[in-house]
């Protein structure tokens, strides 16, 4: 369908920091015991996408997706590996990867994008009004679970509005505003909303970080725009803007049609086009660029943005904050259990059979227990997730938590709503309630934290 | 009811005539036609340009098959005055080639092009990855790790089956070897060659078709095969030596062709326009989902009289086709698209949508490598028919598009085997140029010539929806300083003719815009009524946006001609007597709701109360004795004349 793909898998976040470490970079973050570029992946190979660019921020993060990837992946896809430098921003990742764009539309998918929204849906929109990008909003997802109550920490994350102007049929975005521009005040470009004549701004709306863009015009706002960063705070804010008064060079047709009346009816082409114009019903971007009567000797340059909105059915999160790390572990395992690829036991959980349970340890619904984890007598596990090669004492408490891979926990610990990350040890009856344990800290026996970030000091 | 009743008796012996015509009197034919009310037309051949637009009074006598045949793919817009004829005929068929050949040999380079540049650009990418900022990998490094030195590291490769590499050309496959070679990963492991369910039934029918061909026609199928291997790049003398037996070859080829192409396209599609389906008998409908590949719900509570036609619910078609767009391989990505817009409504309107398709299908030629082992001219029908069901279940054919269908598939059948692939794209894409050109935009233009002589100062036009020949007629004549005023009508829930006010008011005609409820107050003014058409059948009637007939009518009861613009192209073969049996039905929904007024939405949960039926009629059908004129681009013709021009320009339809 001449649609590239490209993968922006990041690098080490700054906002996942004692998740992430130098052995685990963002995407390789497990969702369910798996690495969550692999639901990126999964989707895209589901909708037989198979040739992808995955970019990755710094070389050493590149490794180890890169090794991932060859591993998990060979003779299913067609990956490459892309490192970029850190810090140049999602724009500056595709500058950097500029001359292996071919193809005629590029889709650029997040690789912290854990969502079941079949990516054709937006490329057909994009084809389908032939438009110079269109994003796909999905519905802002519900912070913090229920049990766990809130968080002091994560508070930040909620605030996070995102302004978007929509025109009245909700296919082409008019406005687009992050959440830091929003504290003041928000301004409307006046020709867009007189061309328009309505314009539905959302707050509820979030930018899920899918977008197809078309290669030429991706690539010349990028050459043109040294400057630009990110593609959500610059590129796709500049192509709203520029929509009504583009300054892309689009290609043929439309600087064709400059000619006058005259040279019009004479060449077959024009005559075609316009032929084919007329019957198509046209979006305020026609009718504006023909001028208030229908009519002008040099119609005005316009491109379209479109968006495509996932419907409320649809699981469509990214994996951005801490807080957003726990909740899709939560639902992979539970409300979007489609999403893990693993099927449910009776109990509506999963042990892998090579788990070993002591005596009176229950495993509640919506869990996953990975292989060859052991735990001991009287636990108790609730809506958790806990990974491979465990350790885990006895009287153990597990409620609302994520434990990653060869953790070792000791008897009568309490862990809850908190994310133990791999190789950490906790000791005899350490409790531990909305934390975050970065990789390889060893917890002191008895120690009570509540609401922290344990991590070892970096040298 | 007793008015209509009288014209239609007068009228019914008129109808009959036509289907007697003796194939072999053209004079007595052209005179039988005209005298009519409203004609008072100059004799048409005084009208008819110099073009390619025929005057009913220079019907060429039939020709013989054989003969026609033998022509060339090449089509001369001269009038095929006989003489003239043979001799083109005698024209060699190499003779001309030489000079069609200069733009595909060009258009192939420009396209081998490509995959050195991509080749090269990857050799090079190991300097590029030095080039970025942050350095590439270490070679060394790169050895331990088995990363390929590259900035694109290939961590992973899958052996693209075939029917991908097909697609993207042979770029596509050396890029896939080149990578191989460089990005040799752990998993260069043997795949053995999948093939795909779509290859191999392309397979199997290629089989079944060579067991028929051989079946068919022992002694001819060797001498066309080897028309087939005699390329034709080889040097002129051989071409030259090569084209009498092409020439007596061609013409056994395609017909033998034919034959053996029926049974294989039974069971896909059988021949365009498609033979209508009865939605009412349910076996059928369930083997038709089983194909689709949209996926398709039919509507609950249909209309009674209308079960027989298709409709679905126009809600969830499209984000199921949406959501398949990676999916549907075979599907080449501007048909695609076209098909998103069928089925969105994006585009409507006969010409329009006739060339959109034309258009894709050209990308799709354009696009298009014959796989190894198999006949360009069977392949390609294959992979149009699949195209051409893709679009039927976006949206039913409309038959303009049926007829440029059948042009197409006729032009691919009657390439000659001999020619190479990059020539035989080049023919197809310069003969679908030219049939866009020929018989839509020059036929328009041709329409518009003959209609403004029918505008005189100070009349009343009346058109109704948005017909594209209409428009460019009251915009030409408005070009030529005529004064007159237009009566839009239009009518829910498209409201096309807003948007043909909206440009003819620009343009600066003085418009009245009124609804069809409203027709019969407006109609007393009116001086002209002109109305495009779908299509005209060979009865006269006129097949058009629904709500024509009910103007047609109206004007008709105030003896205001009627004047239909409709290009050549759009006319069939079939007699309809009625807009029932045969139709479109449109989205429910679009009547149900009206934009903008909720207070009136009183419809909005219809689907489920069992005792309301909605309908949304897209067709409707004008009995010919409403209609004065009938303006094509063969000259202005009498509703009964219509026959003549289907049976005669048919063949010059598809073998143009």
């Amino acid at each position: 369908m001449d649609f590239q793909v490209v993968v922006l898998a990041g690098g080490f976040s700054k906002t996942l920091v004692p998740l992430v470490s130098k052995e685990v970079p963002k995407a390789l973050l497990p969702v369910a015991n798996r690495p969550v570029l692999s639901y990126v992946l999964e989707l895209l190979e589901q909708n037989n996408l198979k040739d992808l660019i995955v970019v990755v921020e710094s070389e050493s993060a590149a490794l180890l997706i890169g090794g991932w990837i060859s591993s998990a992946y060979v003779d299913r896809l067609h990956v490459e590996v892309a490192a970029v430098p850190e810090e140049i921003g999602t724009a500056g990742a595709l500058r950097a990867i500029d001359h292996h764009l071919t193809a005629s539309d590029i889709l650029v998918v997040s690789g912290d994008l854990v969502c079941d929204v079949p990516p054709g849906v937006v490329a057909a929109t994009h084809r389908r009004h032939d438009a110079v990008v269109t994003a796909m909003l999905c519905s802002n997802p519900v912070s913090g679970s229920t049990e766990s109550g809130s968080s002091g920490v994560k508070d930040k994350a909620k605030k996070r509005y995102n302004i978007i102007g929509l025109d009245p049929t909700k296919q082409f975005l008019l406005h687009v505003a992050a959440g830091v521009e929003v504290e003041k005040d928000v301004r409307v470009q006046k020709s867009i909303l007189r061309a328009v004549g309505q314009m539905d701004i959302r707050a509820d709306l979030m930018d899920a970080h899918m977008y197809a863009f078309k290669r030429s015009v991706l690539q010349e706002v990028l050459n043109k725009k040294e400057a630009f960063q990110s593609l959500r705070r610059d590129v796709l804010p500049y192509l709203v803007r520029s929509q009504l008064r583009s300054e892309l060079l689009l290609n043929g047709v439309q600087s064709e049609e400059n000619g006058n009346d005259k040279d019009a009816s004479q060449n077959p082409k024009i005559v075609l086009s316009q032929l084919l114009a007329n019957a198509s019903t046209p979006s305020f971007h026609e009718l504006h660029a023909l001028g208030p009567n229908g009519f002008s000797l040099s119609p005005r340059k316009t491109h379209k943005c479109c968006v495509y909105i996932a419907s409320n059915s649809n699981y469509c999160v990214r994996l951005n904050t801490i807080q957003a790390f726990s909740d899709i572990n939560r639902d992979v395992i539970g409300d979007a259990s489609h999403l893990s690829g693993y099927s449910f036991s009776a109990q509506n959980n999963i042990i892998d059979p090579s788990a070993v349970l002591g005596s009176k340890t229950t495993v509640g619904p919506q869990c996953m227990l990975g292989e060859g984890s052991q735990m001991g007598d009287k636990c108790s596990v609730k809506k958790s997730v806990i990974g491979r090669h465990c350790r885990i004492g006895s009287n153990v408490k597990i409620v609302n938590s994520i434990v990653m891979n060869h953790v070792t926990i000791g008897d009568g610990c309490s862990i809850q709503g908190s994310v133990v990350c791999s190789n950490v040890q906790l000791l005899e009856r350490v409790v531990l309630k909305d934390c975050q344990v970065g990789a390889g800290f060893v917890v002191t026996a008895g120690s009570e934290h509540k609401g922290e970030s344990l991590a070892k000091k970096e040298k | 009811m007793e008015a209509r009743r009288v014209p239609r008796a007068v009228s019914d012996p008129k109808v009959r005539q036509v289907g007697f015509f003796a194939p072999g009197a053209p004079p007595d034919r052209s005179q039988s036609g005209p005298p009519h009310p409203a004609s008072s037309s100059p004799p048409v051949s005084d009208i008819s340009p110099s073009g390619n637009s025929l005057s009913p009074v220079m019907i060429p006598p039939p020709r013989h098959l054989s003969a026609d045949l033998a022509r060339g793919p090449h089509f001369s817009p001269a009038a095929p005055l006989s003489p003239m004829r043979a001799a083109r005929d005698s024209i060699p068929v190499g003779s001309y080639n030489p000079s069609e050949f200069v733009a595909p040999t060009a258009s192939e380079f420009t396209e081998d092009a490509l995959s050195p540049n991509w080749t090269a650009r990857r050799s090079n990418s190991g300097k590029f990855a030095s080039s970025l900022p942050a350095g590439g990998f270490d070679m060394s490094s790169l050895k331990q790790n088995n990363f390929p030195a590259s900035s694109l590291t290939t961590v992973s490769i899958v052996n693209m089956p075939p029917g991908i590499t097909e697609k993207d050309g042979g770029a596509g496959v050396e890029v896939q070897k080149e990578r191989s070679k460089t990005g040799s990963k752990a998993s260069s492991k043997p795949l053995k060659e999948q093939t795909t369910k779509a290859e191999r039934r392309a397979i199997q029918e290629a089989q079944r078709a060579a067991k028929a061909a051989t079946k068919g026609d022992g002694s001819k199928t060797p001498a066309a095969s080897s028309g087939l291997g005699s390329s034709a790049n080889a040097n002129p003398g051989k071409a030259a030596k090569a084209s009498p037996q092409k020439k007596d070859n061609s013409p056994v080829a395609t017909s033998e062709k034919r034959g053996s192409d029926r049974p294989q396209d039974k069971d896909r599609k059988k021949d365009v326009p498609h033979p209508r389906m009865q939605f009412d008998d349910k076996s059928r409908v369930e083997k038709a989902k089983k194909r689709s590949v949209v996926k398709q719900t039919e509507a609950k509570n249909r209309v009674e009289l209308f079960r027989h036609l298709p409709q679905y619910e126009h809600g969830t078609r499209l984000p199921e086709l949406e959501s398949k767009l990676f999916q549907l391989d075979p599907v080449h990505p501007a048909v695609y698209k076209v098909g998103l817009r069928y089925l969105a409504g994006d585009i409507s309107g006969g010409n329009a949508r006739c060339i959109a398709m034309l258009q894709a299908f050209q990308e799709s030629i354009k696009d298009y490598s014959t796989p190894p082992e198999k006949a360009l001219i069977r392949d390609l029908t294959s992979k149009i028919n699949s195209y051409v069901s893709f679009l039927i279940e976006c949206r039913p054919l409309s038959i303009s598009m049926g007829n440029a269908i059948r042009f197409l598939k006729s032009k691919i059948a009657k390439l000659p085997l001999a020619l190479s692939e990059s020539e035989a794209k080049a023919i197809l894409l310069s003969d679908i140029d030219r049939f866009i050109n020929e018989k839509i935009i020059l036929a328009d233009k041709v329409i518009v010539r003959h209609a403004v002589t029918k505008i005189r100062d100070g009349d009343v036009l009346l058109t109704y929806g948005s017909s594209s020949a209409v428009e460019l007629l009251l915009i030409h004549a408005h070009e030529l300083g005529k004064n007159f005023r237009v009566v839009v009508v239009d009518s829910r829930p498209k409201l096309e003719g807003k948007l043909l006010l909206r440009r003819l008011v620009g343009k600066g005609i003085s418009c009245t815009y009124t609804h069809i409820n409203a027709v019969s107050y407006i109609m007393h003014e009116v001086t002209r009524v002109f109305l495009g058409a779908s299509s005209v059948l060979s009865n006269g009637t006129v097949y058009s946006r629904v709500g024509t007939a009910c103007v047609a009518m109206v004007a008709h009861q105030f003896r205001v001609p009627v004047l239909i613009c409709c290009e050549a192209y759009k006319f069939h073969e079939r007699v309809q007597l009625d807009s029932i049996c045969s139709n479109e039905l449109g989205d429910p929904d679009m009547i149900a709701k009206v934009p903008g007024r909720k207070e009136i939405d009183s419809l909005d949960d219809w689907a489920n109360s069992d005792n309301l039926q909605l309908l949304n009629l897209i067709y409707d059908a004008t009995p010919s004795d409403y209609v004065s004129m009938i303006i094509t681009d063969y000259g202005m013709i009498p509703p009964t004349s219509v026959p003549v021009i289907v049976r005669e320009y048919r063949r010059e339809h598809l073998w143009t």
